[in-house]
């Protein structure tokens, strides 16, 4: 078993922690795992991604060019990822900002509404979780338990009262999302 | 303690912390920033020192003088910054001070690039530096490895009083991989005295001195002529490697940190597709493990090097080869990342 993940999206939307997520998990689950942050000269509101591998292997090349699991959180990375998805992989598109006018046939397409599930719930800033509870509950590259579990870790004693509404955003992204 | 997940740069300066560091001294350049920012953070907390220079200059310079005091010191940088610390470097080979250096390197030459690169290769077993001398050169190809040879680095630095560089490249700074710190506190070597540290004259009969200046000629030989026999046992002990699928290898792969994680992922792509690869990956790059390609060469068709740069580790490959079979060579440079794809054309050219 190996995935290799890419997660891109704007600076702030929280797509180095999505992955940051997968990788405690995976980790924590028994597996090698490695995540590699694209470190170009970002600046705010710019581009940000990262290459996640989980492997039941040892990994060699950490930089993922060909995505298993493709997350896309706006319109850049969409254009930019669409074409470099694994025959047969999966791709996540935030639907509250992504409106895609081409899909692929050989791959799974979800459309996650990241920013409406994140406002039912009552915290906009949990959009990025509506997106990890999708994916690891469509692809099993974590068990959501193991990501709640990681989650909590990076919160800390001082926001474990924010866990309740991430982990209702995560089910309720499970919910929500829509295979194309 | 478990597992944790670090990035290749915060885990070496703690690594570096676990090993009795307590000194740094720096000047920040991307892509090793976490080494100095972890140090900052870390370094009040166990009563260490941490101080930002005003250059790369002064902060190898203060490396010399910490160290030269019997302190365990580090400094890190990336390839610009590196190139301004040559002249410490090599006054501290020459007064035999010992000390750790870490470099991230990043696509060269001047200012280049920030993505990584292994095109430091040259000055770091070379020595960018004037005289004669040399460096203990570690290249990690993993997060784990890192904080290992991070450890072993400062043993290594102190058994020989030489300086140990660790090269690594801009993913093994950002990379974040599972790390097990405890492990590594089992693998420190016991304190070595240092009786030839500037301490003060309460414990010395007489005045030490740290200093690299020996105006006589035969004086001066005479401290060459030691240095090279202490580079000569460290070429017979320090030297290591790892080989992956050697035993029936008809092309072989050299490539040396991040390019030989990428190197394992094309070999065994090779292997799928009937191509009996292997792989021979330097822990050391100085001294170099030649003893591992003369062997390579008498069994295999051909070696091909992969390094992130124009061509470097390769000369030393030549001279392990010795003509006894032919040496090809891919390589990426400027901060781009070869792909295990590339890697298995090159493998299939090299072949034919």
């Amino acid at each position: 078993m190996e995935h290799r993940i890419i997660v891109a999206g704007f600076g702030g939307q929280g797509v180095l922690l999505i992955g940051n997520l997968i990788c405690h998990a995976g980790m924590e689950e028994g597996n090698n795992v490695a995540w590699l942050p694209s470190y170009g000269p970002e600046m705010r509101g710019g581009t940000a991604s990262c290459s996640v591998t989980v492997s039941d292997d040892e990994i060699g090349s950490p930089i993922v060019t060909q995505p298993d699991i493709c997350i896309v959180m706006n319109q850049p990375s969409l254009d930019k990822y669409l074409d470099a998805v694994q025959p047969g992989g999966k791709l996540f598109i935030n639907s509250s900002l992504i409106k895609p006018t081409r899909y692929r046939d050989d791959i799974e397409t979800y459309l996650v509404p990241t920013s409406e599930v994140a406002q039912e719930v009552g915290n906009l800033r949990t959009a990025n979780m509506v997106m990890l509870g999708a994916v690891a509950a469509i692809t099993g590259v974590v068990k959501t338990e193991s990501a709640v579990a990681a989650l909590r870790e990076a919160f800390g004693e001082r926001r474990a009262h924010l866990i309740p509404v991430n982990e209702k955003a995560m089910a309720l992204g499970a919910e929500r999302t829509e295979k194309v | 303690m478990a597992k944790v997940l670090m990035k290749g740069n915060e885990a070496i300066a703690e690594a570096a912390i676990t090993a009795g560091c307590r000194h740094y001294f720096g000047y920040p350049i991307t892509p090793q920033n976490e080494i100095p920012e972890y140090m900052a953070r870390r370094m009040p907390q166990v009563n260490g020192t941490f101080v930002q220079a005003e250059s790369e200059i002064a902060a190898i310079n203060m490396v010399y003088g910490a160290a030269g005091a019997g302190a365990r010191v580090m400094t890190s940088s990336s390839s610009p910054g590196i190139s301004l610390k040559q002249e410490g470097l090599s006054y501290i080979a020459g007064a035999e001070i010992p000390c750790v250096v870490v470099n991230m390197v990043r696509g060269g030459p001047g200012l280049g690039s920030i993505q990584p690169a292994q095109s430091d290769y040259y000055q770091a077993t070379r020595g960018g530096g004037h005289g004669d001398y040399r460096m203990i050169v570690l290249t990690p190809a993993s997060v784990q490895e890192a904080v290992e040879m991070t450890v072993q680095a400062f043993d290594l630095a102190d058994k020989y009083r030489m300086t140990v560089m660790l090269l690594g490249d801009g993913m093994i700074g950002q990379i974040m991989e599972p790390v097990d710190l405890d492990a590594v506190k089992t693998l420190m070597a016991p304190a070595v005295e240092k009786p030839w540290a500037t301490t003060g004259m309460k414990n010395h009969p007489g005045r030490n001195v740290v200093n690299s200046l020996y105006i006589q000629p035969d004086v001066l030989e005479k401290v060459n002529e030691r240095l090279e026999a202490k580079y000569r046992e460290v070429e017979r002990e320090v030297a290591a490697h790892e080989e992956m699928m050697m035993e029936d290898a008809q092309i072989v792969l050299a490539a040396f940190g991040t390019t030989a994680r990428i190197c394992k992922s094309a070999v065994r792509m090779a292997r799928a597709k009937g191509i009996k690869a292997g792989l021979i990956r330097p822990k050391t790059v100085w001294p170099f493990p030649y003893a591992a390609f003369e062997k390579a060469a008498e069994q295999a068709q051909s070696i091909l090097c992969v390094e992130m740069n124009m061509g470097q580790m390769i000369d030393d490959v030549r001279i392990a080869a010795a003509g006894r079979c032919p040496v090809s060579f891919y390589g990426r440079s400027g901060g781009m990342v070869p792909t295990p794809e590339e890697i298995v054309a090159a493998i299939e050219k090299a072949v034919k």
